[in-house]
């Protein structure tokens, strides 16, 4: 290895960040749950147009990270924050920053598809609605068409748009789950082990689209499956015991990671 | 010998036959306990089963069966003329041959022995016994009453001795049959899951008394109305028949009390179920623990209320204070001092009774809303939706079937409710839509038909049950596809 | 396509996008203010509803009583002197004339003055006949003597003295008249009338003076009937639930018992009166009036909530403790008895308290087995005639009287009493046993 000096470092640090921009930055991010501390001064930060996943044996503090990116956290009654998490410079734990705004520009899928007892249609077109997005029907329609086309379900459900969202399969029911996301054009999508519900052949889908939509979104997502992990993201983020233990690029994390307990998980000695 | 101290018989022999039982079962085991397949109390205990339940069941179905068989008896020993004139006589004479039984149970020998010879006076005799008689004795009753007392205490020896008989022979058969791989603890668990069972048909018992008791009334009830008038009729106006004049049995519409009953239930509804709805979604989504463990309680003191008290304030306090009310506000606008709310009226049941609904409506709602599932919050949150626009737009229509549910079981409350409509919403049987005056309900008129002094055999009390029954079916209907929804609506999210 | 893409898709800088944040908050908080109203209404109306009861009611336990120093002469209770003779004489001798000369002496008038003396004897209670009867037949011996009797004042005078009359009315138009105030006042001030606590109203019959009139029968006639309930629907209800929950197949006949016990819980009350009116009374030849009717009734009426409480605490035991049972070798039956039963008791004891409480205030049934019944003596057993706690109350809310609208309200805050140390006590053994598995 070269020996560099410390100001080599830093240079080449520096210019490795001006090359890439962050979309969202974590900052000595802790969170309670009333007296009990589930993250400990995670900084982590997440580039733009890059799908970001969080990995670690479960109970780490993945999910409670990605869920403090569009503070779901706050309908716990005990969770707290401290720390600062920044999107595109503004923090969003200001009280000036409004949450459902927020969540407007982070939007987020869940673990289990959790479509809403409406139509396919009605669904799609529940966060255009709220957020006074569209005021036709035609400008309605064009977002659900576009939405569903974005998340691979246009084909399938054209058909059936207004027939209820409950009634698909689990792996549709998640991809119209990320058209609902989609549809409401957030900057980052949030998504909390989106393929764990779901069968292989859904979940390969899934992975897919998470694939094609990093052209026009930020993407982070939780995945308790490693091979899912370096399939579909370009940075890696592992966590343990609610430290950040390390954050790099997707290959050099499972070809080389820099840290002991990374390659323990990776192969396999916990979990 | 009376029926309790047979009873009490029966149960010592029980007893004693529990402990012959029990010592019988330890020596056969030779004290080696597991020897048996049972425990000794097992053996004791099956032992005593032998003994008093056929012993029971002998005694109870004498003393349904005797009094049949004797009145058969007697009646037919009455004379000829009297059995020629029809069932009401025969039943007439009967009674009064019961109560002279009775009268000359009192008297001495020498009575006795004068009233034989000279039943002319029957009626003075017995009344100085203080036994009324309803009409004059007639000569062949004395006979009739003597052979009935006769028959009556030979029944109740002869069934005191065949219950004896029956619990010393079980006992004695069970005890003979008492060794040691005798599976007793099996057959006294098989008595025990009958008993269960026979608790459980309790239910389906009350059901049938109801149904049938109400539909036996309502068929003799229809013998002298008939149903299209009943049902189909707008005037309600029961006239008690003068002694005498038959024909005046006066009009026995229903509509106008199921227009009351319904229109009462529909203001009580219009008022408890927003002011319930809004509880229920803020105690569900907004209020802190702290918050919701202390109003919940509250607002379901009103659901332990008895309804008696509504009706009170809806008396003295509500019906005065709308009265009051409407003639001042009638004052200021045409400055005539005249209130146009009666304090019996439409809208005082109606908003006391949607008081007392309050409860019902936001408890069970915010049993249905708490039961949909957190994700789908979550989602509309994540999509960032406010948390009104959640309760709105997501939560709400998911829960729609159970909450229609639950305020159909609050509207059958409503339909069936009593005490505050006889106290708060008057007795005028009208058919009008003005909420401000009175209007009487299916319950007040159940109510008002029932209590006094009634004969039972005329319409004017049989109509109750055909209420009873209306009302019934009703409800039945209301609870039966709200428990039903409700019921999918679990399922559904369970 | 692309187009519109563009257009509804807007690239960054989305945060910039109006999403209508200031009028979406706006709904918010109306429609949070709608939920706060809702329960400040359904507090207030609680509210009203408790202080309406109490503020009318409180006075009830006191009682205006007029102490008079009672001559029992001799030529008034007994003047042939034949008592020793027919001892029956003593009940029907004219006691009021006793509390008229007493009167007449103590407010110094004349007694021919006909209109004057009327006005006086009116200001005590017409009760006053039984209760110088009882004194003189209980002990004979004080004929002749004088002895401090304590009086109820007449429910007008009571309600006078409580302030609860309007005195700016004209005289004429008020049951109160000048003349008896100032009579009030002087007696007052000699300590001869005055306000004390009133045991009357815990003890006595139905009257037709309010001021005589107390709960007592009706209490023990609810008594009666919540032991027949307690000793009835407690074990059935128990039996019942254990058959259902841990023995009866799952079939459709179980299903339509599972459906029917719901339904009656739900079935109006005054059905259960009709079914006990033509069952109990008409067809089993039960008499009217009776506790026994009215507990039965009202045993079936509570079965169905005992029942569902009770599967709720059978349920709640976990599966474990029934195969650790069946593991060791009990038949099925010894598991329920012996261990699940036990766990479920604090449940099925909440659940009967609050059936009981339940029962305890219901009306509507008992009022058709002829419960509406004026009832002076303590019933001896369940078969006598006898009435109960909310069939009194309704019973004196029909009375136009204003001293019963005081009586009324005084029972209802009795009946309430009873009911929330009913409902403590079931919140007590919950939170005591209460088990978290």
């Amino acid at each position: 290895m070269n020996i560099m000096t410390e100001a080599a470092v830093e240079k080449a640090l520096d210019q490795k960040m001006n090359t890439v921009s962050h979309k969202m930055v974590g900052k000595d991010v802790s969170v309670y749950y009333g007296e009990k501390r589930a993250l400990f001064d995670v900084n982590l930060n997440v580039r733009e147009n890059t799908v970001t996943a969080l990995i670690g044996p479960s109970g780490c503090g993945k999910s409670t990270f990605l869920r403090t990116l569009n503070r779901m956290n706050d309908t716990i009654e005990s969770c707290r924050v401290t720390g600062r998490i920044t999107l595109d410079e503004d923090d969003i734990y200001d009280p000036s920053i409004d949450v459902v705004e927020l969540r407007a520009r982070v939007g987020m899928v869940f673990q289990k598809p959790n479509p809403f007892p409406k139509s396919i249609y009605e669904n799609v077109a529940y966060g255009p609605k709220i957020h006074g997005l569209a005021r036709t029907k035609a400008e309605f329609d064009q977002i659900v068409e576009t939405s569903l086309q974005k998340a691979g379900l246009w084909n399938e459900a054209k058909d059936r748009l207004h027939e209820p969202g409950t009634g698909l399969s689990g792996g549709q029911q998640q991809r119209l789950c990320i058209a609902r996301a989609v549809a409401v054009s957030p900057e980052v999508i949030l998504m909390d082990e989106p393929c764990s519900a779901l069968d292989p052949i859904a979940t390969a889908k899934v992975e897919e689209l998470i694939h094609e939509l990093r052209a026009n979104y930020t993407i982070v997502i939780v995945t308790h499956s490693m091979q899912q992990a370096a399939r579909v993201s370009q940075r890696t983020a592992m966590f343990h015991l609610g430290n950040l233990v390390e954050e790099n690029d997707t290959d050099k994390m499972f070809t080389n990671p820099d840290d002991q307990r990374t390659q323990d998980y990776i192969m396999g000695r916990f979990g | 010998m009376n029926t309790s101290l047979i009873l009490l018989l029966v149960l010592v022999i029980g007893l004693a036959t529990y402990l012959a039982g029990r010592a019988r079962a330890l020596a056969t085991s030779k004290g080696k306990l597991s020897a048996l397949h049972s425990l000794p109390g097992y053996h004791g205990t099956y032992a005593a089963i032998c003994a008093t339940i056929p012993a029971l069941l002998v005694l109870a179905l004498w003393l349904v069966a005797a009094p049949v068989y004797i009145d058969n008896d007697i009646r037919s020993s009455l004379p000829e003329t009297v059995l020629a004139e029809g069932e009401a006589t025969t039943e007439l004479a009967l009674g009064q041959v019961k109560s002279i039984a009775g009268g000359l149970k009192l008297l001495n020998a020498a009575e006795l022995s004068t009233l034989s010879d000279d039943p002319a006076n029957l009626r003075e005799v017995l009344a100085a016994k203080g036994v009324p008689l309803a009409g004059e004795g007639e000569a062949y009753m004395v006979g009739s009453a003597q052979r009935f007392n006769t028959l009556t205490t030979a029944s109740r020896y002869l069934m005191a001795a065949a219950v004896f008989l029956v619990a010393v022979a079980g006992a004695v058969l069970a005890l003979r049959g008492i060794k040691t791989p005798f599976r007793a603890r099996n057959q006294v668990e098989r008595v025990m899951l009958g008993a269960l069972m026979l608790a459980s048909s309790i239910a389906i018992l009350t059901t049938i008394g109801i149904v049938g008791s109400m539909l036996s009334e309502t068929i003799r009830f229809f013998q002298s109305v008939s149903p299209v008038e009943f049902f189909f009729g707008t005037v309600w106006d029961p006239r008690f028949s003068a002694a005498g004049s038959s024909d005046t049995s006066g009009q026995f519409g229903l509509l106008p009390l199921l227009a009351g009953t319904l229109y009462i239930a529909l203001v009580a509804m219009l008022f408890a179920v927003p002011i319930g709805l809004f509880a229920a979604i803020y105690m569900a989504e907004y209020a802190r623990p702290a918050v919701r463990s202390a109003v919940k309680p509250l607002l379901e003191i009103l659901a332990g209320i008895p309804t008696i008290v509504y009706g009170f304030f809806a008396l003295v306090t509500v019906g005065p204070f709308l009265r009051d009310i409407s003639a001042e506000l009638n004052g200021l606008v045409t400055g005539n001092y005249v209130s146009f709310i009666q304090a019996q009226s439409v809208l005082t049941a109606g908003i006391v009774m949607g008081i007392m609904l309050i409860p019902f409506v936001s408890s069970l709602s915010d049993d249905i809303i708490t039961q949909v599932p957190a994700s789908l919050r979550d989602g509309s949150l994540g999509l960032g939706a406010t948390r009104s626009e959640t309760i709105k737009r997501v939560v709400l229509p998911a829960a729609l079937p159970g909450i229609v549910g639950a305020l159909l079981l609050t509207a059958s409350r409503a339909v069936g409710e009593t005490m505050i409509v006889v106290l708060a919403a008057g007795v005028a049987a009208r058919m009008q839509l003005n909420p401000f005056e009175a209007m009487t309900t299916v319950t007040v008129k159940i109510v008002n038909q029932l209590t006094g002094d009634l004969e039972f055999n005329s319409p004017q009390t049989l109509v109750a049950f055909a209420l009873g029954i209306t009302l019934f079916f009703i409800t039945l209907c209301l609870n039966i596809y709200a428990l039903y929804i409700v019921r999918k609506y679990r399922e559904q999210y369970e | 396509m692309t187009e519109i893409a563009t257009s509804v898709f807007p690239r960054s800088p989305a945060a910039r996008r109006d999403i209508g944040i200031k009028r979406r908050y706006a709904a918010e908080r109306r429609f949070r203010a709608y939920g706060v109203a809702a329960i400040l209404i359904g507090l207030l109306f609680l509210f009203v509803l408790l202080w309406t009861v109490v503020s009318k009611g409180y006075t009830a336990f006191q009682q205006t009583t007029i102490t008079l120093p009672i001559e029992f002469a001799e030529k008034v209770i007994d003047p042939k002197n034949e008592r020793a003779a027919n001892p029956a004489k003593l009940m029907s001798a004219n006691y009021p004339l006793l509390v008229r000369d007493a009167l007449v002496k103590t407010l110094g008038i004349d007694p021919a003055n006909r209109a004057e003396v009327k006005k006086a004897t009116d200001m005590v209670s017409a009760s006053a006949r039984t209760q110088l009867r009882d004194i003189v037949v209980a002990n004979p011996a004080v004929i002749g003597t004088t002895l401090n009797v304590s009086l109820l004042a007449s429910g007008d005078i009571d309600s006078a003295n409580k302030g609860q009359i309007n005195l700016e009315v004209e005289e004429s138009k008020r049951k109160v008249n000048d003349r008896q105030l100032a009579w009030m006042k002087t007696l007052s001030e000699d300590g001869v009338l005055s306000k004390e606590f009133n045991t009357g109203i815990f003890t006595s019959g139905a009257s037709s003076r309010p001021e005589a009139s107390g709960i007592g029968v009706a209490a023990l006639g609810s008594l009666y009937m919540m032991l027949i309930v307690l000793v009835l629907a407690l074990p059935i209800g128990v039996a019942a639930s254990i058959y259902l929950e841990e023995f009866a197949p799952k079939n459709r006949l179980t299903d339509l018992i599972e459906v029917n016990i719901n339904n009656l819980a739900a079935v109006p009350s005054i059905v259960y009166g009709l079914l006990g009116l033509s069952i109990f009374i008409n067809f089993a030849g039960m008499p009217r009036s009776a506790a026994l009717v009215g507990g039965l009734v009202l045993t079936l009426m509570t079965l169905p909530t005992i029942i569902i409480a009770t599967r709720a605490a059978l349920k709640a035991v976990p599966p474990s403790i029934r195969s650790a049972a069946l593991g060791l070798g009990a038949s099925k039956m010894q598991m329920v008895f012996h261990h699940v039963l036990p766990l479920a008791a604090p449940g099925v004891l909440t659940g009967t308290i609050i059936g009981l409480a339940h029962a305890l205030g219901e009306t509507a049934p008992l009022l058709l087995i002829g419960m509406v019944a004026f009832v002076v003596d303590y019933p001896g057993s369940p078969m006598e005639p006898s009435t109960a706690l909310p069939v009194q109350i309704y019973m004196w809310a029909n009375e136009a009287e204003r001293a019963f609208v005081e009586r009324t309200s005084g029972a209802i805050i009795i009946l309430l009493i009873f009911l929330v140390v009913m409902n403590l006590g079931a919140i007590l053994l919950r939170r005591r046993f209460e088990r978290r598995w």
